[in-house]
């Protein structure tokens, strides 16, 4: 099948999916007349059962707590799998330069290099700020964590890559990364050593609503996901770094481009 | 104004969509298949909204103020950040497939053997 | 508070925007020039987010998808260009 024919195939496929779209919402109630009681009722009964004002967090770390295991449990999966596929080929082997300053880079020019030194204090400082107070303001462990990794992330930007594989060597992030995720579920799994449900929320709820105290498990759910978050980041930026870094040579069995037979006349001609 | 933010997501997708499909590079149909997943918020969130609702954040305001729905945003919120980390083994996939077949054009790396 | 009329004009002025980015970032080819364009259309998502009352996820899409993202296609762009030997 010809591009063109491939492209005249999915606008037809496209018409029918969007005519489906669009017929379901038609049937919605509008943009802006949400009637769903679900919402309106946490909405209620939130703040007098969890003393926390940040609604979102709330629910994301207590009434549907379970569904965020399983969201972090993808995160950790995707920083593992990528270890596990960027591995070394058979028969390839890495040309490791003798230091990364072999490579013919210009050094990195002042003016970057000190406002991103300069910015990695505040940005640490604001990414743990936001990962411990998901109970109170639109913060969380999810924002917080990355923002944590951002700043390894300004090291390497600064041309420092030495020290941002120092700071943040791979077994360290590995045990910082496998502490957030094991944590998470240890405290789930204290709930049920208590008698309560799974991933109940028993600890002491605290006097004032929105306090950083207050709010039981949330908080240090929220303190644990941060960690993980920011360790599985760091990982991921980390691996591909090393891809580029040490180019690959050697003599991997390479599979020539196999040529399509059911490709038209015009377009085998240029392989 | 009932239904505009829904013709928006009907025309992200198709737009995503048609990028997938008419895409000579493996690094263009991964960014493609991420603007099809940002659509996947805008209806989230454009589900959720209540007119004349606020965040649902009740720090400084009274807890009885008619706010928006907060179920939503939260299955949103956790899916912003998993999807960087999904694109990124993506990406492993594609590398690893570009140290084996030397290409990254999708019209040649089909695998028919014989 | 904000009359319900400003919001909806500025609701739908930010819906366009983000319309027209996605066309803009499905029509760029060269792959450079794809990240950059990437970050601009997560700072409009960002943007819409924030217009439906959402500033949690607004905070996400801002630090996810204008900065880590953008970061990790950069790398994985620069491991698979054509080295000059």
């Amino acid at each position: 099948m010809t591009p063109r024919q491939r492209l005249w195939l999915f606008t037809i496929a496209a018409a029918g999916l969007v005519a489906c779209y669009l017929w379901a919402f038609a049937g919605l109630p509008g943009f802006g007349n949400y009637p769903g009681p679900y919402g309106q009722e946490i909405l209620k009964h939130a703040i007098a059962q969890t003393n926390a004002t940040g609604v979102v967090s709330a629910i994301n770390f207590d009434y549907r707590g379970f569904d965020t295991v399983g969201e972090e449990f993808i995160l950790f999966t995707a920083a593992a799998g990528m270890s596990v596929v960027l591995r070394k080929l058979r028969g390839e082997h890495e040309q490791r330069a003798k230091s990364p300053y072999d490579r013919d880079l210009p050094p990195t020019s002042d003016a970057i290099r000190v406002p991103t030194l300069a910015l990695v204090g505040p940005v640490v400082l604001i990414g743990w700020w936001l990962a411990s107070h998901a109970q109170t303001n639109p913060s969380g462990g999810f924002q917080g964590g990355v923002i944590l990794a951002t700043a390894f992330m300004l090291v390497y930007l600064s041309g420092e890559f030495l020290a941002f594989r120092r700071l943040s060597p791979v077994a360290l992030l590995n045990g910082a990364e496998a502490l957030g995720a094991g944590a998470f579920v240890a405290v789930g799994l204290a709930a049920v050593a208590q008698g309560l449900p799974y991933l109940d929320n028993f600890l002491p709820l605290g006097q004032v609503p929105g306090a950083v105290s207050s709010s039981g498990t949330i908080a240090l759910i929220s303190f644990f996901v941060g960690i993980e978050v920011a360790a599985a980041f760091t990982l991921i930026i980390g691996e591909l770094l090393e891809q580029t870094l040490f180019s690959s040579g050697g003599k991997i069995p390479r599979n020539p481009p196999i040529r399509d037979p059911l490709a038209s006349r015009e377009s085998q001609g240029n392989v | 104004m009932q239904i505009f933010p829904f013709l928006v997501v009907a025309w992200i997708v198709a737009v995503g969509l048609y990028g997938l499909v008419a895409s000579r590079d493996l690094i263009h149909q991964i960014v493609c298949l991420i603007v099809v997943q940002s659509s996947t918020y805008v209806l989230l969130l454009g589900i959720g909204y209540v007119t004349g609702g606020v965040a649902p954040y009740f720090y400084d305001i009274s807890p009885h103020a008619k706010a928006v729905d907060p179920v939503v945003q939260a299955l949103a919120l956790t899916d912003v950040v998993v999807e960087a980390a999904v694109t990124a083994l993506l990406l492993s996939f594609a590398i690893q497939a570009h140290k084996r077949f030397g290409t990254l054009d999708p019209h040649e790396l089909v695998e028919f053997k014989g | 508070m904000i009359p319900n009329a400003a919001m909806d004009i500025l609701q739908v002025t930010v819906l366009i925007l983000v319309a027209a980015g996605a066309t803009v970032v499905v029509r760029t080819r060269e792959r450079t020039r794809l990240v950059l364009v990437l970050s601009g259309y997560g700072m409009l998502l960002a943007i819409l987010f924030f217009a439906f009352q959402a500033p949690d996820v607004s905070l996400s899409e801002l630090t996810v998808g204008a900065v880590a993202l953008p970061l990790i296609l950069l790398l994985a762009i620069a491991k698979v260009r054509k080295r000059p030997e």
